[in-house]
């Protein structure tokens, strides 16, 4: 029996699992992939707004505002890298400027602050890759740029070392009520609990519709995105938007905390919630539409493609609390852009809520920070050596583009929730994100995983479920051969 | 940290350029060499290439590629010279400063009086070549699933599809029909393949895999694995033709669509690329443009044959020996520009150092930018055409050696601009 059982194991169920145990609460955390940070959590802009863009008056608003506040405090304490570089919202001719002057207006009514307009020779001089044409812009000094999944991988960890049982594989499939509150059955046995937390990004709606009278549908909208090589790092300083209009609406051009830069995304409504294809004609667009920004995008330096749907909703305001009647069933729901922003502070908020709910008193043992992940990447010469002559496994690197060493990747699967897939593992330490993509150290992040993990190399996926990476042992195929001649 | 440890040569990778470096860096004068390689054993890529058909330049037999290497490496373990594995360089400065980590040796840093870049190059990635598409796991490049194979002794799949047909997507059609498997394709973007003849009739032909010359992989389906791709016919500017689409169901797809020389640590040594060959710009010693670092093999430019590998590399410890003693650390003022014309691609060397020549042809290699019948190839000095050469046959797939005599830079006048290019006879 638990207190609470979240469904969905994004940011926003992390978050909350991390965030509930300031409270004495016996709290699980149930994720149908074989890893948190899985669905959209992994595949977005990976911004920190400033908090300009969305409507004055929304939740949307209130908590972009706050939640970019929490960002500095929280990814210290989980150790995540987090940069605030600024944002700029760029006008390319004179007919866009209304439309800077009414973003920069609903900034002031969302109380983003620092906010200045800049003129183009600042503009240029800040930004000297960004389109000549550009006439003016938008600075957001806010405006930051962080891991996703780092962040997600983060906060479920330390989650779990505050004792939150995160259960992967284990897709929920229906919320029932029973005699003391609710049952949420999964793929592996039904969970009793006092309060559900619907946290399930996509899949949200049809939670909160097996439950409330007040029903929702959750649109798929995809996006598609490039990444670009990390020599052309220092590029843009700032996260450069594009204001919505005729060309480009949402496509924005920004360095990653990770040295690359991210290109995109398109927004298409599709059917499959699960369908995170990318397509021609998409990546086309977003390709043309961040030419607006860097006329120099170079192609010969895409590195990869992806693309992440986003939970919509018509009414494009986050759901949160209670669902009209059902007592305890808490909805984190259409949660999009900015949800990663607004993440610490939905969880702070729906967390409070929960607790006095359920009259729960406060945890003094809450443990905020986790333990420092070491990455040999960021290390000087001299950090290097050292961490070599402690543990020789740090001489060892394994991923030759990213330069992530063996300790790292053995440390990143035997941390709470750690890597139990080659995704996995890449979204925790980079290994396989570099130009070569997994080439070279690929078969060595298997074979890793298999001998940490103790099952055959045959078992190892990429990202779980069927993703399997081989298919038989040589010698078994040769030996069926054999018996068919 | 450690002292600094100096050294006269030293060879960065223990593949077959490394390796043939070395040895010819002993030949020369050279006593203190050191190879450092980043996998557990030197050899490099020959490591995984079990088929036959290296050596017949070299050794005028047919080998394998671990029986190839093993030649070399036999010689460099009877010549004394020490080599180090399982040691990654992370920086080489360009007053040549190299530092490496290794869980044996922990962090390690040599000053070289010369350096060999010998990294070989990777292999282009899916993402690089923007397939829209899954994230389906079963996608691989060539290089990738022959480690797969034949180094760890697992398959990749059942049924496969490769798309491009470079030399590694061939010589693994037939390997993995070997071992059971289905290739249902070798998919290749141009009119023509990017691999040896010779690959083409013994690795396709004779298993009856079928080469698709002017298709590409336009889709690819399947949630978790892999379970098919879309192949569509190209136009003459390569783009898809709509309505030619073709669904291959299949559980692998293997990348044969490039090599690409790896320099992420020559860009480090301040060292000048050519955008062409990938590679560094070197002149006719193979002395790249930071003195005392020289180049060779597939971190220089990306070879058919490791044959032709050894033979570079071999000029290029060489000359880092005589360079290493304090003979020749000059920069290559006086030199000769070469500059590929057209119909010709990624001239190597790219500058002729005249002072540096001695009574060997200087030798100049390049590929055809496309494929052509009857062609001759016309070298010209200073637009001036000094020397005609035809060719039956030219096609990207196969790399051109041209050797010009030393006697020529001797003229009266000296030469500033060297080209070559095609035209048709």
């Amino acid at each position: 029996m638990y207190d609470i059982v979240i469904i969905g194991g994004g940011v926003i169920g992390c978050a909350i699992a991390r965030e509930l145990k300031r409270w004495r609460l016996k709290v699980a955390l149930c994720e149908r992939s074989d890893d948190v940070g899985a669905g959209a959590s992994k595949a977005n802009s990976a911004i920190v707004h400033p908090g300009h863009s969305a409507k004055p008056g929304t939740d949307m608003a209130r908590l972009n505002v706050v939640g970019n506040q929490l960002y500095d405090q929280l990814c210290q304490e989980l150790d995540i890298t987090f940069q605030r570089c600024g944002s700029l919202t760029v006008a390319f001719d004179e007919d866009e400027l209304p439309a800077l002057e009414s973003v920069y207006q609903d900034g002031l009514a969302n109380g983003v602050p620092g906010m200045r307009l800049i003129d183009r020779d600042e503009l240029l001089r800040r930004e000297p890759n960004l389109n000549p044409e550009a006439v003016a812009a938008l600075f957001a000094p806010t405006g930051g740029i962080v891991c996703p999944y780092e962040l997600t991988v983060g906060l479920a960890e330390n989650a779990a070392i505050n004792g939150v049982d995160v259960f992967l594989n284990t897709k929920a499939v229906q919320v029932k009520r029973n005699a003391s509150g609710w049952t949420v059955c999964t793929g592996q046995g039904d969970f009793d609990c006092a309060a559900v937390v619907n946290a399930a990004g996509l899949y949200a709606d049809i939670f909160n519709n097996q439950v409330s009278t007040d029903t929702m549908r959750i649109i798929p909208r995809r996006g598609e995105y490039w990444m670009i090589d990390k020599s052309f790092d220092g590029a843009f300083r700032s996260t450069i938007f594009q204001l919505p209009g005729k060309m480009g609406k949402g496509v924005l051009v920004s360095p990653t905390v990770d040295g690359t830069i991210i290109v995109g995304p398109n927004a298409e409504d599709i059917d499959d919630r699960d369908d995170n294809t990318t397509t021609r004609a998409g990546l086309e667009y977003v390709y043309q539409a961040a030419s607006r920004i860097w006329p120099a995008l170079p192609r010969r330096a895409l590195i990869t493609n992806f693309a992440g749907n986003r939970a919509h909703l018509v009414r494009h305001d986050f759901v949160l609390g209670e669902a009209p009647g059902a007592p305890g069933f808490f909805n984190a729901a259409g949660i999009e852009s900015p949800g990663l922003t607004a993440a610490p502070a939905i969880a702070r908020e729906l967390s409070a809520a929960i607790a006095e709910y359920l009259h729960a008193s406060p945890n003094a043992e809450f443990q905020p920070c986790r333990p420092p992940v070491r990455r040999f990447r960021t290390m000087t010469m001299a950090e290097r050596a050292a961490a070599i002559a402690e543990n020789p496994a740090y001489g060892r690197i394994i991923c030759r583009c990213e330069q992530v060493t063996e300790a790292e990747i053995r440390d990143c699967i035997r941390r709470p929730v750690g890597a139990r897939s080659v995704d996995g593992v890449k979204r925790r330490t980079r290994a396989g994100m570099g130009r070569c993509q997994g080439g070279f150290c690929m078969p060595r992040v298997v074979a890793i995983l298999s001998e940490e993990l103790g099952v055959s190399p045959l078992q190892i996926t990429k990202n779980g479920g069927n993703s399997i990476i081989l298919t038989a042992k040589l010698e078994a195929v040769s030996r069926e051969r054999e018996a068919e001649a | 940290m450690n002292a600094i440890i100096p050294i006269d040569v030293l060879i960065i990778g223990g593949g077959p350029a490394g390796l043939a470096a070395a040895l010819a860096a002993k030949a020369a004068g050279a006593d203190d060499i050191l190879i450092l390689e980043r996998e557990n054993e030197l050899g490099g890529i020959l490591r995984q290439c079990i088929h036959t058909g290296f050596g017949l330049h070299i050794f005028k037999e047919e080998l394998t590629g671990p029986e190839y290497a093993a030649r070399y490496i036999a010689e460099v373990h009877a010549q004394g010279i020490p080599s180090q594995c399982d040691t990654m360089v992370i920086d080489i400065t360009s007053d040549r400063l190299v530092t490496c980590v290794s869980a044996a040796h922990g962090l390690q840093r040599f000053q070289a009086g010369a350096i060999v870049l010998a990294m070989g190059c990777r292999e282009r990635p899916r993402g690089a070549l923007g397939i829209p598409g899954a994230r389906s796991s079963g996608i691989y490049s060539a290089g990738t699933a022959q480690r797969f194979v034949n180094l760890d002794g697992y398959l990749p799949g059942r049924r496969v599809v490769i798309l491009g047909s470079g030399d590694i997507g061939l010589i693994m059609a037939r390997r993995l029909t070997f071992a059971g498997i289905k290739v249902e394709a070798v998919v290749e973007l141009m009119p023509y393949s990017s691999g040896l003849k010779r690959n083409i009739v013994q690795c396709l032909d004779d298993f009856d895999i079928p080469l698709m010359l002017s298709h590409t992989v336009t889709a690819i389906h399947g949630k978790g694995r892999l379970t098919g791709v879309t192949i569509s016919k190209v136009d003459a500017d390569l783009s898809p033709i709509p309505g030619s689409e073709r669904h291959i169901p299949c559980d692998t797809l293997l990348l044969s669509v490039g090599l690409i020389p790896e320099n992420e640590l020559s860009r480090n040594a301040g060292v000048d690329l050519d955008a062409t060959t990938g590679g560094p710009v070197v002149d006719n010693r193979l002395q790249t443009s930071v003195p005392g670092i020289f180049a060779c093999g597939n971190v220089l430019h990306v070879h058919d044959l490791v044959d032709h590998v050894s033979v570079e590399a071999a000029e290029a410890g060489r000359q880092a020996a005589l360079a290493a003693v304090g003979r020749s650390l000059v920069a290559a003022e006086s030199a000769v520009a070469v500059r590929a014309g057209d119909g010709v691609r990624g001239i190597v060397p790219q500058r002729i150092n005249s002072e540096t020549l001695t009574t060997t042809p200087v030798k100049l290699m390049f590929r055809p930018s496309s494929v052509r019948r009857n062609a001759v190839l016309v070298v010209e000095a200073d637009g001036v055409p000094v020397h005609r050469v035809k060719k039956r046959i030219l096609t990207p797939g196969e790399m051109v050696e041209l050797s010009i005599k030393p006697d020529f830079f001797a003229a009266a006048k000296p030469v500033r601009e060297l080209c070559i290019r095609c035209e048709n006879s």
